[in-house]
């Protein structure tokens, strides 16, 4: 692959093609980001969740080089890419906020963008454009959100950009339009594999395109595995509350709820067959907890993860 | 698809596997390749190569180079006998189960077992002949289900 721009993002199988090594990101009193340490192998899809304000963005910019740390190294193929200018080119980040030129329209995006990624492929480009309908004679920042959100995918895929960052990529696409991105990212992933880095909230619909999981709360990293580990990290139990307590007594609760006499918890542990088959015979139901179920219980309430107290502590510390 | 809590690559293997022993995909043809595979199920092509290579290993599928994967000779008995070896323990078990929660003695389950065998029957008999020796099971005689 002969690439043009001056950066190798082929390397060895060792080498991540993005590493964060103790990475905080403080605005004032706010720390957005907090110790964050983590890989994304080359050649991944790495979702990265959690809930709005744990940090997501703030995360994604440092990635594009938009933005640096307040403290610790971001280092993407290798460089630093806020200072490292052919690492941008590198990467391509597609934002919820991108503007666009006031007398742009779709024609002058697409002549542009290629001149920023080498790699830009016409015939993907004019393929999700058709796909998504995208109108040509619309100046572009009356684009409807959706119509925003197709744009960005358009560039964000056809870029086929070494390191492809999509923060929400979704927002305001109805459920064809999305079907139509799942299904072009998996197969231009296929045929030309890279690494992407991409946020959001539709779980349950988008888990199947990830490798790799990242859980964000309140800047820190909670969870950073496989994506087969984070699916069977939790399950549920539910029943006779008695029979509930006793089976999940021990294990790490991240979630429960009552309803009369029945409790339902989810415990952060892997369902052995053996956990099952004792949960039934005691009358109880058991069922693996969905990834979303994971990535919820974090963050839903004050007894996970740290205290506002201990971030100002922190902010001290390193101010 | 993942609607359950297996990884997802043994979900895409056991899909492949029943379409495979369903006759779906004949012995000796082509099955779809990853691409076309992760695109139609939208699922990461990295995790629908790990699940297609789980078939390569149990040699139920081969690689013809430049061509793709294609289904070895063999595979749907090899397949069919698996399934059968684990009838048992995949349906009976939990029957059993269930049963010993509702209170059920070993007498009312054989009873609802053939009065359903009856029922089948009775509606469509053509379909329910017995099979005609597709895979070795035990020798005795077989009344259709």
């Amino acid at each position: 692959m002969s690439t043009g721009h001056a950066v190798s993002t082929v390397h060895a199988d060792s080498a991540p093609a993005v590493r964060l090594d103790r990475v905080g990101r403080a605005f004032r009193q706010t720390h957005a980001l907090d110790d964050v340490t983590l890989e994304v192998p080359h050649g991944t899809v790495c979702g990265l969740l959690g809930r709005n304000g744990a940090g997501k963005t703030t995360l994604m910019s440092l990635l594009a080089g938009h933005d640096r740390p307040t403290s610790g190294r971001v280092e993407v193929f290798g460089h630093d890419p806020f200072t490292h200018a052919p690492t941008t080119s590198a990467v391509s980040f597609v934002r919820d906020a991108q503007r666009y030129p006031d007398d742009f329209r779709l024609r002058h995006v697409l002549a542009v963008a290629p001149r920023f990624h080498p790699q830009w492929s016409h015939e993907r480009a004019a393929e999700l454009v058709d796909a998504f309908r995208l109108p040509a004679r619309t100046d572009v920042k009356k684009f409807s959100r959706g119509q925003l959100s197709a744009l960005g995918i358009v560039l964000g895929l056809s870029s086929r950009a070494p390191l492809t960052v999509f923060d929400e990529p979704y927002l305001g696409l109805d459920a064809s339009a999305r079907r139509i991105f799942y299904a072009q990212l998996v197969e231009d992933l296929a045929e030309h594999p890279r690494t992407v880095v991409v946020s959001t909230h539709l779980i349950d619909e988008m888990e199947a395109l990830l490798e790799h999981v990242v859980v964000l709360e309140g800047g820190r990293v909670v969870r950073d595995c496989s994506l087969d580990e984070a699916r069977s990290a939790a399950y549920t139990v539910s029943g006779p509350a008695v029979v509930v307590a006793d089976l999940v007594h021990g294990l790490p609760v991240l979630a429960s709820s009552r309803l009369g006499g029945l409790r339902s918890v989810t415990v952060e542990a892997t369902l052995t067959p053996e956990a099952a088959a004792a949960a039934r015979a005691a009358g109880a139901q058991v069922e693996p907890a969905s990834l979303q179920d994971v990535v919820a219980a974090h963050g839903a309430g004050p007894s996970t993860g740290h205290t506002t107290e201990q971030h100002l502590e922190t902010a001290g510390a390193r101010s | 698809m993942i609607d359950d809590g297996r990884p997802i690559f043994q979900q895409i293997a056991d899909q492949l596997a029943d379409g495979i022993a369903a006759g779906a995909y004949p012995e000796g043809t082509q099955v779809p390749s990853t691409t076309e595979l992760a695109a139609f199920h939208r699922i990461n092509p990295a995790t629908v190569g790990k699940g297609v290579n789980l078939l390569v290993e149990r040699g139920l599928l081969h690689k013809r180079r430049g061509l793709g994967m294609f289904v070895s000779d063999g595979a749907r008995d090899a397949l069919l006998a698996d399934r059968t070896a684990r009838f048992s323990d995949a349906f009976v078990a939990p029957l059993l189960e269930e049963a010993r929660a509702l209170g059920l003695d070993l007498g009312e389950v054989h009873r609802l077992v053939d009065e359903r065998a009856d029922q089948r029957m009775r509606r469509d008999p053509a379909q329910h002949e017995p099979p005609q020796q597709r895979h070795p099971g035990p020798d005795r005689e077989r009344t259709p289900l």
